[in-house]
């Protein structure tokens, strides 16, 4: 159950998804299956840099990786502000170009390239994400 | 790491490793660059790019959105390999990219 916990800035990105990569290849997932899980990855780490913690704080990310016959479980904890995915409406990009308004696209991603996503606020504060993607 | 490279009516632009939020800038600063110069029909040779993030989407739609604004215009898409097309599918946006197998399909495409 490898676990690690990263400072939460753009330069740790890279990091923080070969890690999460190393570990799903070594459960057994395929090649695109695995950069589903590391786009996915990097998409929740950038929102809680700049939704949860916001550009100019500080702050920490742990993401524990778990996985099982069925495939793996990707968890991220932070201790930023309370969001809630749920108020954010499922994004579709059907306008023409001129018009098009990206905000949204990182949980569109999140979602459609895991299997199941459940994001929770923690009455003790801050943020646990639950991404899971199966074989 | 990006570099450059010009045509006589078309320019090509690459770029290597991950885009995300933390490379993403340089490829913006890159393409700012060249639509400054009023270079607005561009290429984007995707071959050595493993990672694609919505940083990198979002700068390749705002660029692209830039150069259709003018007459001929267009950033269009070189090499992508099937990480960089699962992105663009995923998010739902890959209808807005002309893609093209290698660089002079694309050049050519102009």
């Amino acid at each position: 159950m490898p676990k690690e916990t990263f400072a939460a800035r753009y330069e740790n990105l890279a990091q923080i998804c070969e890690f999460v990569t190393i570990a799903s290849e070594a459960a057994g997932l395929g090649e695109a299956d695995a950069y589903c899980v590391e786009l996915a990855t990097n998409e929740a780490c950038t929102n809680i840099m700049e939704y949860s913690y916001g550009e100019d704080k500080e702050g920490k990310i742990e993401c524990l990786i778990e996985a099982d016959d069925k495939g793996v479980t990707i968890v991220l904890r932070d201790w930023g502000k309370p969001f809630d995915a749920n108020e954010v409406p499922e994004k579709t990009f059907d306008k023409p170009l001129e018009k098009l308004d990206l905000r949204g696209i990182g949980l569109r991603l999140i979602r459609g390239a895991m299997d199941e996503v459940e994001f929770e606020a923690l009455p003790v504060g801050g943020n646990r994400l639950t991404m899971r993607k199966y074989r | 790491m990006v570099e450059s490279t010009q045509f006589d009516k078309v320019d090509v632009i690459k770029a290597s490793g991950r885009i995300d939020s933390h490379t993403a800038p340089e490829l913006k600063e890159a393409f700012d660059g060249l639509l400054e110069k009023k270079r607005y029909s561009l290429v984007i040779d995707m071959s050595e790019i493993d990672f694609l993030s919505s940083s990198g989407v979002w700068v390749l739609l705002e660029t692209q959105k830039r150069c259709r604004r003018r007459k001929r215009g267009d950033l269009v898409i070189a090499s992508a390999n099937d990480n960089i097309q699962k992105t663009l599918d995923l998010a739902g946006l890959m209808h807005f990219m002309k893609m093209y197998e290698d660089v002079d399909a694309a050049v050519g495409s102009f």
